[in-house]
């Protein structure tokens, strides 16, 4: 397959399609553990003054009754009012739209946003539900038997790898 | 059925039954998964949708209303539908047995069981009865049996001890009361262990041991200053008035003066150290006001904890 773009790259790329539609009212929310830290740094990137939220969304996924309770045990934590508020969900990688979709029931259950948009690095294609990314700089097309994953290296810095599944 | 039938064939929970033989990283993995549903209860909407569509059966045979609501809130939380049931005043005193009972509730499509009961070794046996009749898909956690255990009791207090405490290889926990007729005792003493605390005292007049309480891998001091001394963690058991058969007591009065914790007992401890009772307390018995409503108490936010903590253990059963 094609080079992997490098991540760092799909950052800027991506604070640079969401500039001229922030606002110092908008509020990020980072979908644990790759979408927080895209989030952190849009967060900083973008120059946002409201806190930063984090949700990790195992609480709402529908897998839950064929795998069980997966997932991270960080909590969520919305550290802004969600009522009326122009939120960006972010996420590393869009895939299925399953994550998306759990992601905003728990955001719905906070309250009742006024606009709700999507910000990720890169979509690879297999959607099974009808969600689209508001801001995404690199579509992929990878097989179902690959994973494509972002991680983070000591120095902080993010790079994506294809894992065989 | 195999050797501990709390987990099945992959070492996963599979029941809730004691904490004694749960290895460490399941009692570890309780504690983590724990920690995020304590956030719920601060959103607006304190609900998430795991259990959704699941019934879990709270059956009490033995009365005990705050137990009975912190399962209730907690299965809510997960938006399960919750059967509350009372049998010592319902089917029993018509004749049913125990494992009547169960099954009749099963044919209901219950997904987890919740049980109270006075005989030690009731959850237990229900859970054989399940596995023997293939329906292990029903889940049981132990809710108090008996002087047996009381395992999320007991995990609820890891929490609370790991909130304050971090780091358990460190502690000294002294363990304060009616010992001999405390499953909650039992259920802490299994977890401090597991753990890995390197030293658990028993404080209790030799009246409320149980013989061979040293057994159990606790220091044993019948003073309570002597006990007391440089401890981080105080856990208080409550005089179970209820379960003492015949004088093992002089009075509430004599006890107080001996075993209740008061300001100047607790000032022996190291003067970070918390103070916990599992509730509800005896004030004036076993603890003085002072110290109960004193800022070294952790005993409210053992309450709020012990919700996240049941979330905790239903979530990891009722899943897959």
């Amino acid at each position: 397959m094609a080079k992997l773009p490098a991540a760092s790259e799909l950052c800027r790329q991506l604070a640079e399609l969401m500039r001229p539609h922030v606002t110092p009212a908008t509020c990020l929310v980072g979908i644990h553990t790759g979408g927080v830290w895209v989030a952190e740094w849009l967060h900083r990137e973008l120059e946002l003054t409201q806190p930063l939220g984090t949700m990790n969304v195992s609480f709402y996924r529908d897998d839950y009754s064929q795998r069980g309770l997966q997932g991270g045990r960080k909590p969520s934590a919305i550290p802004f009012d969600v009522a009326d508020a122009h939120i960006v969900i972010v996420d590393d990688v869009l895939y299925t739209g399953r994550t998306i979709r759990a992601a905003l029931n728990e955001l719905f259950d906070y309250g009742r946003p006024a606009r709700v948009e999507l910000a990720v690095l890169a979509d690879r294609g297999g959607r099974e539900l009808p969600i689209a990314a508001t801001y995404c700089p690199q579509a992929l097309s990878l097989a179902p038997t690959q994973s494509l994953n972002l991680e983070k290296a000591e120095d902080g810095s993010l790079e994506f790898t294809v894992v065989e599944k | 059925m195999n050797s501990n039938p709390q987990l099945n064939k992959h070492g996963e929970l599979q029941h809730l039954l004691t904490i004694e033989g749960l290895p460490r990283e399941i009692i570890a993995a309780i504690l983590d998964t724990a920690a995020p549903f304590t956030e719920v209860a601060e959103r607006e909407v304190k609900k998430v949708p795991l259990l959704r569509g699941k019934s879990v059966f709270n059956l009490f045979f033995e009365n005990s209303t705050r137990t009975r609501t912190t399962f209730e809130i907690a299965a809510k939380r997960l938006s399960a539908d919750v059967i509350n049931l009372n049998i010592n005043t319902s089917s029993t005193t018509k004749g049913e047995t125990l494992l009547d009972t169960v099954d009749n509730l099963s044919a209901l499509q219950a997904d987890i069981f919740v049980v109270r009961h006075a005989s030690s070794g009731a959850p237990h046996l229900i859970a054989q009865h399940l596995a023997a009749t293939g329906r292990d898909h029903i889940r049981v956690i132990n809710a108090g049996d008996g002087r047996h255990a009381h395992p999320t009791q007991g995990l609820l207090d890891m929490y609370t001890i790991r909130h304050y405490k971090k780091d358990f290889t460190r502690l000294t926990v002294a363990i304060v009361g009616d010992v001999l007729h405390s499953r909650v005792a039992r259920s802490q003493i299994h977890a401090l262990t597991t753990l890995g605390v390197p030293e658990v005292r028993v404080i209790a007049p030799k009246t409320l041991l149980p013989t061979q309480v040293e057994q159990m891998g606790v220091r044993v001091f019948n003073d309570m200053r002597e006990g007391l001394r440089g401890v981080d963690v105080v856990m208080m058991l409550r005089l179970q008035n209820e379960r003492m058969n015949g004088a093992l007591l002089p009075s509430p009065q004599e006890y107080f003066k001996y075993y209740g914790l008061t300001p100047d007992k607790l000032d022996l401890a190291k003067p970070d150290a918390i103070v916990m009772h599992p509730g509800p307390m005896n004030r004036g018995v076993e603890i003085d006001s002072a110290v109960a409503d004193g800022r070294q108490a952790v005993i409210l936010p053992q309450v709020t904890f012990g919700i996240a903590v049941r979330m905790a253990v239903m979530s990891m059963l009722g899943g897959a």
